[in-house]
């Protein structure tokens, strides 16, 4: 192992979980939102339902292909680049993977191809129940991978033999301290992320004068839910930064750029991080509010970087920015949910040209603090892999050079160039195609289901494509 | 929590080499049928063929997750030695796996390049297929270990037999692919695929021959698995089972037959995968570990195969259950997609 191959898998690795994480961003977010407008549809039978539910399911059997491909490389980098991880947290880690593979193998892939083909041949409520059960897949997914994340985060279930890491307790593992909170936030974050991707196109829509019933649904009712979401992920936020103070409280001391233990402490807005002069420069602080917003009191004692030694720190300034990136988007979904709902109120919500464009504009904002979120806290975790105990320089195959991990590299980064791009033209054709384009019996654009099921013969009848 | 002690780890040997061998006939037709794309007349005839196979390819492809985190949850030493020490062909697999689904998407879509996006498909099937095959030479030349860790150059995989077992493993996969389509269309297509399939047959008996021979000329363990006394009377059969095998392919593809190719194939494929077994067991690392040296602990076992007893039949019946759905030939005039 060389100092090369080392920083360029760990390169190549946020490279290709940077891209894949989009996916469920979206797809957990959206499974969910189809089951919603299922449901509308089976309790109220109002069309409008109907034709947004098969709308955007067009355009999750696009971005759930390309989850299905993105992830199968995922698995392969722990063998790969961290082969070292992989031999000592395997006996824990990997039975979870396995459940993520077997639980999504089996909800996705038994009910996608009823959702996606199935209308006209089952039954209604066996419809709603395939979109319930594909979204509850999607969910399960996001448990099991998050599951693993967070014990990787806040390890607890184990014991240490020989350097390997072994099973003592399951639920210990499972249930580690940082996992309901990574669960709840991360779910939300997705669930926010999609909302704000409909709101969009249903602004576009609007703007454009097309499916106007259709699109009002849409940017009414995930207004409603997003009033509810967006604050309720602001205070999981919170809990989840409590939870990171009492267990991390280094990636803490790096989030904030603090430097030393102290109480009263001020809040960072804004900071250049020194780390070798151990100091931040341009430093704009807000006294007191560091120790009130951390510790919910004032006279709150904040951990220092200073308290470990410099070997066991992160890098201060990437987690600092990338909070504060994740957070401002935060208020400002924060601010356009409001306004769009006291727009409600005036009755202006559909005409107000400004809010429409508001909202076309921050339709990718959600993916941007997903992927900042996801930065401040994985590099906010190192110099460890597995927190406290496997470091990251410890976990990469020994194999490697820098050549062969640059050669790799090369190839994700052209694959991933074509492969996004192009999924990004398929769904945005199907979006410009519009609401309209939308009938309850065709064959749905983005081919056939990327699991080994088909719904039911006959349900896939080639014609509707041009 | 030991109150009981049952042996799991021949029942995770049993459940992944299951595995294993479903996701290579599985993956093997499709991405065989791909192979043989390239060579396919025109258009009516290319897309017929890609109907074949586009309500489960991508499925198929599913069980490699699966395989691969199988092989980290069962043998994780194993993965931890053998994936980095095939760190090329790996990311070349995967590399052209994804490029075949995005082209695999696009000739559906982009009218105006399909000549391009079909050739990326026949390519991308090639390349993965190939990629896989040096992982299966590398794999039973062996590894440079140094205690639990592969410790070689990530280029020692390219060796003359690794890229043997590659070719093999193209044609294969071609014959797979081949004696699929044979039973899935009819007329000019099939007639081409039983071509095809007679000279993959040639050429995959050519291969399997020179690796049967090289491997215990090169390794006295494998020579001495075979020929020893009286381990030479019992494994005799393997060859001639093989022999009359690829008898009845050949006679299957030149007459009326149309299961009897895919299934003398899956036969044949079957046949090499209990000759590179025998030849191997019971090491998961040949030279270095074996299979129980390499299992992951008794608890990890346990708690993995609750879930899995419950839900890998239950995959594997629908998925059983898709195919049949989409047994039957295809028609120019009905597509999946």
């Amino acid at each position: 192992m060389t100092q090369e191959a080392l920083l360029l898998s760990r390169l190549q690795f946020v490279w290709v979980i940077a891209w894949h994480i989009l996916l469920p961003a979206f797809t957990v977010g959206l499974a969910s939102f189809i089951a919603f407008m299922e449901g509308l549809y089976f309790a109220a039978r109002r069309e409008t339902y109907l034709r947004i539910s098969s709308f955007w399911a067009k355009i999750f059997s696009v971005s759930f292909a390309m989850g299905v491909v993105s992830g199968i490389i995922m698995p392969f980098q722990f063998g790969t680049n961290w082969s070292r991880f992989s031999d000592a947290t395997a006996n824990i880690i990997s039975p979870l993977l396995a459940y993520e593979g077997l639980t999504a193998f089996f909800l996705e892939a038994a009910f996608l191809g009823v959702l996606l083909f199935g209308r006209s041949l089952v039954p209604r409520w066996v419809h709603f129940f395939a979109a319930l059960m594909v979204a509850a897949g999607t969910l399960f997914s996001s448990f099991w991978i998050l599951a693993v994340n967070s014990w990787m985060q806040t390890p607890a279930g184990y014991e240490v033999i020989d350097g390997r890491f072994f099973p003592k307790d399951w639920m210990a593992i499972i249930f580690n301290p940082s996992f309901p909170y990574r669960l709840a936030h991360t779910v939300t974050g997705f669930y926010v992320t999609t909302g704000f991707v409909v709101i969009g196109v249903a602004a576009w829509l609007l703007r454009k004068g097309r499916a106007a019933d259709e699109a009002r649904t849409m940017l009414s009712t995930t207004l409603w839910v997003l009033l509810a979401l967006v604050p309720l992920q602001i205070l999981l936020g919170d809990m989840h930064g409590l939870n990171t103070l009492e267990y991390q409280p280094t990636k803490l001391a790096a989030i904030e750029a603090h430097w030393n233990r102290e109480a009263r402490a001020p809040l960072a807005l804004f900071a250049i991080p020194d780390e070798k002069q151990e100091t931040n420069r341009f430093s704009v602080d807000v006294p007191v509010l560091g120790s009130l917003i951390l510790t919910h009191d004032p006279n709150g004692v904040v951990p220092g970087l200073k308290e470990v030694p410099p070997d066991q720190r992160p890098p201060v300034a990437i987690p600092f920015f990338a909070f504060r990136i994740m957070v401002g988007i935060g208020l400002i979904m924060l601010a356009v949910v409001i306004a769009g709902n006291v727009l409600r109120r005036g009755g202006q919500l559909y005409n107000s040209a400004v809010f429409l464009r508001i909202c076309e504009w921050a339709a990718p904002l959600g993916f941007i603090a997903v992927l900042a979120g996801w930065t401040t806290t994985e590099v906010g975790r190192q110099p460890w892999t597995v927190y406290g105990l496997l470091r990251t320089a410890d976990s990469v195959s020994p194999s490697l050079t820098g050549l062969d991990v640059a050669l790799s590299f090369a190839g994700y980064i052209v694959a991933y160039l074509i492969m996004f791009p192009a999924g990004v033209l398929l769904m945005a054709r199907i979006v410009r195609r519009g609401v309209e384009a939308t009938t309850t019996e065709g064959p749905v654009e983005g081919g056939r289901p990327d699991l080994p099921v088909i719904a039911l013969p006959g349900a896939r009848e080639e014609g509707g494509r041009s | 929590m030991m109150p009981f002690t049952l042996d799991l780890v021949p029942i995770w040997t049993f459940i992944l080499g299951v595995g294993v061998f479903l996701y290579v006939l599985l993956d093997g037709f499709d991405l065989g049928v791909g192979i043989l794309f390239g060579f396919a007349p025109d258009t009516r005839s290319r897309n017929l063929i890609m109907n074949s196979i586009a309500p489960i390819w991508d499925g198929n492809e599913t069980w490699l997750i699966l395989g691969s985190v199988g092989l980290m949850a069962a043998f994780p030493l194993a993965f931890a030695i053998i994936i980095p020490a095939v760190y090329f062909p790996i990311a070349i697999m995967l590399l052209a796996l994804v490029f075949r689904g995005v082209a695999f998407e696009f000739r559906y879509r982009d009218a105006d390049h399909k000549s391009f996006w079909d050739h990326g498909f026949s390519w991308g099937s090639i390349i993965a297929t190939f990629a896989q095959g040096i992982v299966l030479g590398a794999f039973i030349q062996g590894f440079k270990v140094d205690g639990r860790h592969f410790v070689g150059s990530s280029f020692d995989c390219f060796t003359p037999f690794s890229l043997l077992t590659g070719l093999a493993l193209v044609l294969g996969y071609a014959l797979l692919g081949a004696g699929w389509l044979v039973l899935k269309t009819d007329g000019d297509i099939q007639l081409t695929a039983r071509r095809y399939g007679r000279m993959a047959l040639v050429g995959v008996l050519i291969a399997v021959a020179a690796v049967s021979i090289w491997t215990p000329l090169a390794d006295p363990d494998i020579a001495h698995r075979w020929f020893s006394w009286p381990n030479l009377i019992f494994l005799a059969p393997v060859p001639v089972v093989t022999a009359v095998i690829a008898f009845f392919v050949w006679r299957s593809l030149s007459g009326p037959s149309e299961a009897g190719p895919f299934i003398g194939a899956i036969g044949l494929f079957l046949m090499s995968y209990l000759g590179i077994a025998i030849s191997l067991w019971p090491m998961i690392v040949p030279h270095h570990y074996t299979l129980r040296e390499a299992a992951s602990s008794q608890s990890t076992q346990a708690f993995l195969l609750v879930g899995t007893l419950f839900l890998l039949p239950i995959i594997l019946l629908y998925t059983a259950w898709s195919y049949w759905v989409f047994r039957g030939k295809v028609r120019a005039d009905i597509g999946y997609h």
